[in-house]
């Protein structure tokens, strides 16, 4: 029996090729997002490179109703139930700086829409006694900086939520990866100058999957941001107050 | 954000291009972009020349539309959005007992770089060309998809087959992979001891698929020695791949010096036993041979190389023989060279293969090289041969008009698609390809 994934935000580049990677091993797909006709494509080609099921379904964090589609096929999943969240948003800081009015949907974007989801679906993964949670975080909520700590802040909210999700439900089995990506080659990030350690996105999804193998608990990806965060962190706020970086 | 400005090149390396790029991920992405501001698309940037660049404007890559939409594992129609990699399509539906009907040797071409160039593979004799297949193209319009088919729309499907993706982006296809008996190759591999025994050898073989590597460093009784492959479907194990391999740095010139191709072609020749051998091969082993490198056009070095490809009718096999003698004695060529015999099959207005023999050599790109070129373009010519579009970076305007008889008809198809040229590459702006006169 194929276990089945749940994927929010499935139009995202990383979710996209992640997608495909579960495909070829033969995973029931749940494809969820706000773009319907290009999720149907993704479920369309997920099923012809050997997904068991692949189907999209409508899904917006900023929708609690749009939860149902979702959720209810998670009810009739058989076997164990994993959940994986790529969805966020990152307006450019000047402009939420310029209307504060954005910051609410980057937060309920990048964290409480999926916080709201995942406090949802645990009662039936603990339930099930198994199965695992992928966040989607980022390094950039590893320390506000200048450039975009609106989105940063989001993101370490989403991080502390998943550290205590993954507290709770690991107590009945269910395993909770946090991941970190660096820079990574997507719409989001095209067109921006001077990457530094730019991945390809294949790179992330293979490594989020090989995460989710091993259980670890929090995943910096590509690697080399472990040690950079490691260094930025511990830069005292006195210092990096004055910063740009 | 929509544009990105970079620098990048055709394979060769010859022609580069700095100028905004544009990556859609989704149909409604590329709707947007082609109503505010068209561009031409392009693939993963296999053309050598400079049929993929668009120096100093935009250009709109397609590599991330990728996705299969439909296949029917009944009859094996297959419907793909146009950034898929024909090797990709290879390793998904080849376990399957499917293969795309017409493969380049390069896996990493796109199905939409395949449509534009009207792409062939090793099984041109029998298959025809890569557009032949082709039952549906959507195009992307400003005003949104467009689904056109040879039956409906007879012009402008040829125009957009073999049509440097002058109509517009190709957004998706529809083709039919064809059956096969099984994931690996069975291939025969014979010694050829000179340029008569090669086309004997050419004109008879009944090879589902069938492929030249001739040593173009060869010269007097050994001119036109070679090897010839023929392939055949087959079940069977095998072990998995090797890693790829990447070429790290650009080589320097003397990587490919005459003394050292020279051996090269020697030993790779004498690889094959002098009675042949018959062996069983991976499937992207035998279709996709250099593949395995990564970036091995950095072995050419900085300066980068030049593909020479023409097709020459069968009745002028001597002047393709006098060709090879120049090539021979210039003692420029690379190792790697390749002869075919080539059906009739072309599905546009401005596709390359005519029924007769090709001949692909590369050359590193110096003086001397670029020089030999022109002369074979010239021979070409008269022996009422053509040259690739999808190789050249050096032809001129009116040779490649008197080889491409059709190219008004494509070109009145073009101009009322996109009479303001929002299409044009570096390559049809230097051929004047898109002018009447
Ligand atoms: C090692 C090697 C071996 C090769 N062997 C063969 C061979 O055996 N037979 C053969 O025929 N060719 C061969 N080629 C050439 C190659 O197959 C063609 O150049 C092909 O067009 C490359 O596809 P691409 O996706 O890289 O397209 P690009 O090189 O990026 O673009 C080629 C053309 O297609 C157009 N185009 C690309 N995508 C689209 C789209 N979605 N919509 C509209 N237009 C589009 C571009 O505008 C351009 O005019 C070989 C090339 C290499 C490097
Ligand atoms: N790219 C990077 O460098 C990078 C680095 C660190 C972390 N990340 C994180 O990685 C994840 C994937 O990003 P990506 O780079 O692949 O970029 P992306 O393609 O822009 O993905 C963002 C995804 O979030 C979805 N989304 C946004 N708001 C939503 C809402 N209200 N409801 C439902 N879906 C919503 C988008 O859906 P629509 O298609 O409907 O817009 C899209 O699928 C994101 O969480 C991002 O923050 C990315």
């Amino acid at each position: 029996m194929s276990d089945t994934w749940i994927i929010l935000g499935a139009t995202s580049t990383i979710a996209r090729v992640m997608a495909r990677q579960l495909a070829e091993q033969g995973a029931h797909l749940v494809l969820a997002g706000r773009d319907m006709g290009d999720l149907e494509r993704s479920a369309s080609d997920c099923s012809a490179r050997g997904a068991a099921s692949a189907q999209a379904v409508a899904f917006d964090a900023r929708d609690p109703e749009s939860f149902e589609g979702a959720l209810a096929l998670a009810e009739t999943a058989e076997g164990a139930v994993n959940v994986a969240v790529f969805v966020g948003s990152m307006p450019p800081q000047e402009d939420m700086d310029a209307d504060p009015g954005l910051i609410a949907g980057v937060v309920t974007d990048s964290f409480t829409g999926p916080a709201a989801f995942l406090t949802r679906i645990a009662p039936l993964m603990e339930a099930r006694g198994k199965g695992c949670v992928v966040g989607v975080g980022s390094v950039a909520g590893d320390r506000g900086r200048l450039g975009n700590y609106i989105y940063g802040a989001a993101k370490a909210g989403f991080h502390t939520y998943l550290s205590g999700l993954r507290n709770r439900l690991g107590r009945s089995g269910v395993h909770v990866v946090t991941v970190k990506p660096g820079t990574v080659d997507t719409a989001m990030t095209w067109g921006m100058e001077a990457l530094p350690f730019l991945a390809p996105p294949e790179k992330v999804a293979g490594d989020i999957l090989r995460a989710v193998e091993k259980k670890k608990n929090v995943l910096y990806t590509p690697f080399i941001w472990w040690p950079v965060m490691t260094v930025i962190k511990s830069i005292p706020e006195g210092v990096f107050k004055k910063l740009k970086i | 954000m929509r544009w990105k400005t970079d620098t990048y090149t055709g394979w060769g390396r010859v022609h580069g291009a700095t100028g905004a790029l544009a990556r859609p991920e989704r149909a409604s992405a590329l709707e947007a972009l082609i109503a505010e501001e068209p561009a031409p698309a392009i693939g993963m940037r296999r053309s050598y020349g400079d049929a993929c660049l668009a120096q100093d404007r935009r250009a709109v890559d397609m590599t991330r539309l990728d996705r299969v939409l439909e296949f029917d594992g009944e009859t094996g129609a297959l419907h793909v959005e146009a950034g898929a990699r024909i090797g990709d399509l290879l390793a998904v539906f080849a376990p399957r007992g499917w293969l795309p009907p017409v493969m380049p040797g390069t896996g990493f071409a796109t199905v939409g770089g395949g449509i534009a160039m009207d792409v062939h593979g090793k099984n041109h004799h029998h298959a025809g060309s890569f557009g032949q297949h082709v039952t549906e193209i959507t195009l992307m319009t400003g005003a949104g998809p467009r689904v056109i088919t040879p039956e409906a729309d007879a012009a402008l499907f040829k125009a957009t087959v073999g049509g440097l993706g002058q109509t517009g982006p190709i957004l998706s296809a529809r083709f039919g992979l064809l059956k096969a008996k099984g994931d690996v190759m069975v291939v025969t591999e014979r010694r050829v001891k000179d340029w008569e025994q090669f086309l004997t050898l050419l004109d008879g073989s009944d090879a589902t698929y069938s492929v030249g590597w001739i040593d173009a460093t060869a010269r007097g009784p050994a001119l036109g020695r070679g090897i010839l492959e023929e392939g055949e479907t087959g079940g069977g194990l095998i072990k998995p791949a090797k890693r790829s391999r990447k070429v790290p740095f650009d080589a320097p010139g003397f990587a490919l010096a005459p003394p050292i191709v020279r051996a090269f072609n020697q030993a790779y020749w004498r690889r094959v036993p002098e009675a042949g051998r018959t062996s069983v091969k991976r499937i992207d082993d035998f279709f996709f041979p250099l593949d395995k490198i990564h970036d091995w056009n950095r072995l050419y070095g900085r300066q980068g190389f030049h593909q020479f490809q023409c097709v020459v009718p069968l009745d002028q096999a001597d002047a393709l023989r006098n060709m090879l003698v120049h090539i021979a004695n210039s003692g420029f060529a690379s190792p790697l060279a390749v002869l075919k015999r080539m059906g009739p099959g072309r599905g546009g207005f401005l596709s390359f293969p005519m029924e007769g023999y090709t001949l692909a050599v590369d050359f590193r790109n110096r003086p001397g090289a670029v020089k030999l070129i022109n002369l074979l373009e010239g021979m070409t010519e008269q022996a009422r041969g053509r040259l690739y579009l999808a190789k050249d970076a050096l032809a001129t305007t009116g040779r490649i008009r008197a080889m491409y008889p059709d190219h008004g008809a494509w070109l009145a198809e073009v101009l009322a698609i996109d009479p303001e040229g929002h299409f044009a590459t570096d390559l049809t702006r230097r051929l004047k390809l898109r002018e009447t006169t």
